[in-house]
C-alpha cells in the first residue's frame, strides 16, 4: 500500500508521519502515535466507542481514514485534561457515574465535547440526539444525560 | 495535634465515585487490547463455515507457506476437552473431530501482522462429511436425530424434574387454574469490549502469561494449564480493566486458551482481537427459551400450586448449561409463598453457538412468565396486580419448601414505593388510549452458596498489606468488570479502619499476586468477598489497636479511634494519629499482612435432592418494577415513558453504584423485552452486529427512578446484598403487562417487537365482535 506522509496536529501536538493511505484515525492514533484512549468497539460505525473530534465536530475515527485528516486537528480523550486536571465533562462522568466499565466513556465523552462546543446549554433531547449513535451497555445512559447536563453548567 | 479529633465520616453509604473511575474517563484505563508489546505476533482464528459436520482433514499446508505465518494451530494441538463445569466439560479449543455450530475456531494462526494472518486465512481448507444440523428443539430432540454429543441421546443435556409440596393438591385447592407458554428469544451481552487476550509465552521457563478480558481469571487459570498440560504454577493469569462482562466472560472462553496455544507454538507473544462479530459467535448468552407455566390460587388470589416445564435451547456445548437449567427451576421460588411447586426442566443442544450465564442467569425467562401469568389472573379475578402479589408474600425469615433460607425480604417495601412513585392507584385505568401501566417483581442470589469448583477452600479471600507509608493495599482476585468491586471492597475496609480513603489501594486480579478467588459472577462478590474484606479490616484493626494501646500504654479494650486518630476512651489526652500507630505497629513485625476469608455456612447451602446446589445463596435481592408505555396502534411500536425500579439490595455500600446498577439491570431488560433478539439462518447467525442486533439507544431509553430500599441483611457486609442482577428480571413482564394495559395484547413472545405487536393486535381486532369493542 502506498503512503503519504500526513501532516495534522493530534492533542495540539504538531506530527508528521508516513502513513499508508488505507490506514484508519483510530489505527493511526492507537499504533502509530500510541495513545490508546480510543477505543474500537465494533466492526466499523457501529457503536461510537472511537468518537474523536476533527476540527472540534465529532468523528467516528473507525470508518475515517487517516490522510483525509490531512491538515485538521484532531482531539481525543487522551488530551482532554489540561495540567493533569479532568475536562468539565470527565469530572461529571467520574462524580456522577456516568462511566461504568468506562469502554465507551471515550467516544460517549467527545460526543458530548463536541456537543457542548457548538450548544452551551443542550436540553434533553439535544443530548439524547448528539449521543445517539453511541452506545453504552452498562448505566442504562440515565446518569450519562446527568453527567452532561452537569459538564453544561460548568466552565469549559 | 487538634484538641478534638474529626468527627469520622462513614465511608459505607457514601456516594463515592469508583476508585478507578479517573483512569476510565481519561482514557488511561488499560484493556486487554492497549497494552503495547511490540513485539507481539497477532493472531487469527478459523472459524468452522459448517453449521455441524464431521471433520475429515483441515489443511493448513498452504496456509503455512504464506511469508509472516509463524505458527498455525489446530485441534490436533489440544486434546484436552474444557468447560466451566467439571462435570460437563466437551468442549475442545479448536475442533477435533466434529464441529457443531457455524463460526466454531478449528485452527488459529499466529503471523508477524495482519496482512499475512489474512492471506493465510483464506488458504485454510476444511475437508468435511457435512450432519444434519439443528436449531429448532423439536427437530433436535426427534428420536431420528443426529445427536451431537455420543453420550447425550435425544440432544438433552439434562433434564430436571422437581416437585416440592403436594402439587396434585395444591391444584385440587384452586378455584381458579389457569396455563400460558411463552417463547422468550435468545440474547447476549454485547458488553462493549470485544474479546481480546494477549498470550507471552517464556520459552526458557516454560511458562506462560496470559492478560485477558475475564470475570473469572481462576477459572481460566485452570483450564489454560489443563488445555497446555503445564503446571498450573507456571500459568500466569492477568485481568486489566475489563469493558464489561454481564456474565459473558464467567466462562474460559476458546479463544483465551487458543491465544495461549499459539503463544507456546510460535514460540512468543500472541495479541489476538475478535472482531464484533467474533465476540457475538463466542457468545454464551442466555437461551432461548419455552416456558409452560400454570398456576392455581383461590378465588382471593392465594397460590395453592405452580408447575412449570422449561425448555432451553442451549447451544452446541455444555457451558453452563446444567447450572442454567436448574437455575430456572430453584428461583420458582424464595420470591412468594406457594405451597406446592413442580419443575420440569430440559436443556437441549443444537447447532447454534454455545449458550452460557447471562445476567439473573437461567431465573430472567421465567420469572417473565410467572409474573405475566399472575397479571393475567389477577385481571381475571378483578384483583389489583399488587394486591395479588401482597396476599402471597413470604413470610421471612423462612425456609422454602426446596430449602432455601430468606433471611432479609424487602419486597413488600418495593411494591409500596414502586405503587406510589408511579402513580398506581390514579393511573390505572385512567391513561389515555394506547397508554398502560405494568408492574412485575423479581429476585436474585447474592453468591451462590457452593462454587463451581468444590475444594473445602474459603469462598473468599482477601490479603491486607500495611506498611511504613501508611498506606493499606487490598489484595483481592475479584474481578472489577466495571460494576465497582474495587470500590466496594475499599469503603468497606475504610469504614472498619475508620482511615482516609486516600490511603487504600485496590490491586486486583494478577494471580502471582492476588489471592485466589472465586470470581465475578452469581453477584457474590459484594457478598462473599465484602465479608472477607471486613474481616481482614478487622483483623488488622486490632493489630493496630494494640500497637495504640502500647504506646500510651493503656489496655487496647481502652483504646478509642476516631477516624485516624487512636486515644483512651474518657482520657484528656488528645491521643496519636495514625502514622504513629503504624509506626508503633511494624515495630518487630515489619510490613504488616493480613488475611479476611469468608465462608457460606453448611445451612444456607441447600438440600439433599440431586440439583439442590442451585439456588441456594446466603441472601435474596428483591425488586418490583413499574413501566408506564405508550403503544402506536399503527406501527406497532412500544415507547417507554418511564420506568421506577425499587430495589431491595439489603444496604447500599456506594447509593451511586447500587443506583447504576439497578438502572443498568432494568435497561438490559428493556432490550431483551423491546428489541434483543439473536437470529440464525440454517445456523448462521444474522446480524452479528450492533446495528443488527438492537440494543436501546440513549434516544429511545426512558427516565429510570431507582429506589433504594434496605432491609439490612444479617448475613451481609454492613447487611449489604446484590444489586446488579435481580432488578432485570421485573422490567420484562413489568412491560409486557404495560402493553396489555395499553392496547390489550398479550404475547407469548419476546422480545415485543412492532411486527409482533401488530400481528396480535390485528388478531385481538378480528377476534373481538364490535359489540364488544364498542362497549368495552
Amino acid at each position: 500500500m502506498a503512503k503519504s506522509i500526513l501532516h495534522l496536529t493530534v492533542n495540539d501536538q504538531p506530527r508528521e508521519d508516513a502513513v499508508a493511505d488505507n490506514t484508519l484515525l483510530i489505527d493511526y492514533l492507537r499504533e502509530t502515535v500510541g495513545i490508546t484512549g480510543t477505543k474500537m468497539g465494533c466492526d466499523g460505525g457501529e457503536c461510537g466507542a472511537c468518537t474523536v473530534l476533527v476540527d472540534g465536530r465529532a468523528r467516528l475515527s473507525c470508518i475515517s481514514l487517516a490522510t483525509s485528516c490531512e491538515g485538521r486537528h484532531i482531539e481525543t480523550i487522551d488530551g482532554c485534561a489540561r495540567e493533569g486536571r479532568l475536562s468539565r465533562l470527565q469530572k461529571s462522568f467520574h462524580e456522577k457515574l456516568g462511566s461504568q466499565c468506562g469502554y465507551c466513556t471515550p467516544g460517549m465523552i467527545m460526543a458530548a465535547e463536541g456537543l457542548l462546543r457548538r450548544n452551551p446549554q443542550p436540553t434533553d433531547a439535544e443530548i439524547r440526539e448528539a449521543l445517539g449513535g453511541n452506545i453504552c451497555r452498562c448505566t442504562g445512559y440515565v446518569k450519562i444525560i446527568e453527567s452532561v447536563q452537569a459538564a453544561a453548567g460548568e466552565p469549559s | 495535634m487538634s484538641a478534638l479529633p474529626p468527627a469520622k465520616i462513614p465511608m459505607v453509604g457514601q456516594r463515592l465515585p469508583l476508585i478507578d473511575g479517573v483512569e476510565k474517563v481519561r482514557g488511561k484505563a488499560e484493556y486487554t487490547a492497549d497494552f503495547n508489546f511490540p513485539d507481539a505476533l497477532v493472531g487469527r482464528i478459523y472459524r468452522s463455515p459448517y453449521s455441524h459436520a464431521e471433520v475429515i482433514n483441515v489443511d493448513i499446508s498452504k496456509a503455512l507457506d504464506v511469508p509472516g505465518v509463524v505458527a498455525i494451530v489446530t485441534g490436533d494441538d489440544c486434546d484436552q476437552p474444557f468447560g466451566i463445569l467439571p462435570i460437563a466439560q466437551n468442549e475442545f479449543p479448536l475442533a477435533r473431530d466434529r464441529v457443531r455450530y457455524r463460526g466454531e475456531p478449528v485452527a488459529a494462526i499466529a503471523a508477524l501482522d495482519e496482512a499475512s494472518a489474512e492471506k493465510a486465512l483464506r488458504l485454510i481448507k476444511m475437508e468435511v462429511r457435512e450432519l444434519p444440523s439443528y436449531q429448532d428443539p423439536k427437530k433436535a430432540r426427534h428420536p431420528d436425530a443426529t445427536n451431537l454429543h455420543d453420550d447425550r441421546p435425544g440432544n438433552l443435556e439434562r433434564d430436571v424434574h422437581h416437585e416440592f409440596g403436594d402439587v396434585e393438591k395444591g391444584f385440587k385447592e384452586a378455584d381458579l387454574i389457569r396455563e400460558a407458554s411463552f417463547d422468550c428469544a435468545e440474547v447476549t451481552h454485547m458488553h462493549m469490549e470485544p474479546h481480546a487476550s494477549l498470550a507471552e509465552y517464556d520459552v526458557e521457563r516454560d511458562r506462560i502469561t496470559l492478560r485477558s478480558v475475564t470475570q473469572v481469571p481462576y477459572y481460566v487459570h485452570k483450564r489454560v494449564a489443563q488445555c497446555l498440560n503445564m503446571d498450573e504454577s507456571q500459568v500466569r493469569v492477568i485481568k486489566p480493566f475489563i469493558g464489561g462482562g454481564f456474565g459473558a466472560r464467567t466462562e474460559t472462553l476458546n479463544f483465551e486458551i487458543v491465544t495461549c496455544l499459539l503463544a507456546r507454538k510460535a514460540l512468543g507473544t500472541v495479541r489476538m482481537k475478535l472482531s464484533r462479530e467474533e465476540t457475538f459467535l463466542t457468545h454464551r448468552g442466555r437461551p432461548r427459551t419455552l416456558v409452560n407455566l400454570k398456576i392455581g390460587m383461590t378465588n382471593k388470589g392465594r397460590m395453592t400450586a405452580c408447575s412449570c416445564e422449561v425448555e432451553q435451547i442451549g447451544g452446541a456445548y455444555g457451558g453452563y448449561g446444567i447450572v442454567t437449567i436448574l437455575y430456572a427451576g430453584a428461583l420458582l421460588n424464595a420470591i412468594y409463598d406457594i405451597p406446592a411447586v413442580k419443575y420440569d426442566g430440559y436443556r437441549i443442544y443444537a447447532n447454534t453457538p454455545p449458550c452460557g450465564a447471562m445476567r439473573g442467569h437461567g431465573t430472567v425467562d421465567v420469572r417473565h412468565g410467572f409474573e405475566s401469568l399472575l397479571d393475567m389472573m389477577a385481571n381475571e379475578l378483578g384483583l389489583d396486580p399488587f394486591e395479588l402479589r401482597r396476599r402471597n408474600l413470604l413470610n421471612a425469615p423462612t425456609r422454602t419448601i426446596n430449602d432455601l433460607l430468606v433471611k432479609s425480604y424487602g419486597l413488600p417495601d418495593c411494591m409500596d414505593w414502586a405503587e406510589t412513585a408511579s402513580g398506581w392507584k390514579d393511573k390505572r385505568g385512567n391513561l389515555p388510549p394506547g397508554k398502560g401501566l405494568g408492574i412485575a417483581c423479581s429476585h436474585y442470589i447474592s453468591g451462590a452458596a457452593k462454587p463451581v469448583h468444590w475444594t473445602g477452600e474459603p469462598h473468599a479471600v482477601v490479603n491486607l498489606k500495611l506498611d511504613f507509608d501508611g498506606g493499606i493495599t487490598i489484595l483481592t482476585g475479584a474481578a472489577d468488570i466495571g460494576q465497582g468491586s474495587s470500590t466496594i471492597l475499599a469503603q468497606v475496609v475504610g469504614e472498619v479502619l475508620g482511615i482516609d480513603f486516600d490511603r487504600l489501594t485496590v490491586i486486583a486480579n494478577d494471580s502471582r499476586i492476588t489471592p485466589k478467588d472465586n470470581g465475578s459472577y452469581s453477584s457474590r462478590v459484594t457478598f462473599m468477598v465484602g465479608n472477607a474484606a471486613l474481616e481482614a479490616a478487622e483483623n488488622l484493626k486490632t493489630i493496630l489497636i494494640a500497637a495504640a494501646a502500647r504506646k500510651l500504654e493503656a489496655e487496647p479494650d481502652d483504646i478509642e479511634c476516631l477516624g485516624e486518630v487512636y486515644r483512651v476512651a474518657g482520657g484528656q489526652d488528645p491521643g496519636i494519629g495514625f502514622k504513629e500507630v503504624v509506626t508503633e505497629a511494624l515495630v518487630e513485625s515489619g510490613t504488616i499482612t493480613v488475611k479476611g476469608t469468608f465462608t457460606v455456612p453448611r445451612e444456607y447451602q441447600g438440600g439433599k435432592f440431586r440439583g439442590a446446589a442451585v439456588g441456594p445463596s446466603m441472601a435474596y435481592s428483591y425488586s418490583a418494577t413499574a413501566v408506564e408505555v405508550s403503544v402506536c396502534e399503527i406501527t406497532g411500536l412500544v415507547s417507554v415513558d418511564k420506568v421506577w425500579a425499587a430495589h431491595d439490595c439489603g444496604y447500599a455500600l456506594n447509593p451511586l453504584s447500587v443506583e447504576g446498577q439497578v438502572q443498568g439491570a432494568v435497561w438490559m431488560g428493556l432490550g431483551q423485552a423491546l428489541s434483543e433478539e439473536t437470529r440464525y439462518h440454517k445456523g448462521l447467525p444474522l446480524g452479528p452486529n450492533i446495528l443488527d442486533y438492537r440494543v436501546p439507544t440513549i434516544v429511545e431509553s426512558p427516565d429510570i427512578d431507582v429506589k433504594i430500599i434496605e432491609s439490612i441483611d444479617p448475613n451481609g457486609p454492613f447487611g449489604a446484598k446484590e444489586a446488579s442482577e435481580g432488578a432485570l428480571a421485573s422490567l420484562i413482564p413489568a412491560l409486557a403487562n404495560a402493553v396489555y394495559d395499553a392496547i390489550g395484547v398479550r404475547l407469548s413472545e419476546t422480545p415485543l417487537t412492532p411486527d409482533r405487536i401488530l400481528a396480535a393486535k390485528q388478531k385481538l381486532d378480528r377476534d373481538t365482535p364490535r359489540k364488544e369493542k364498542r362497549a368495552g
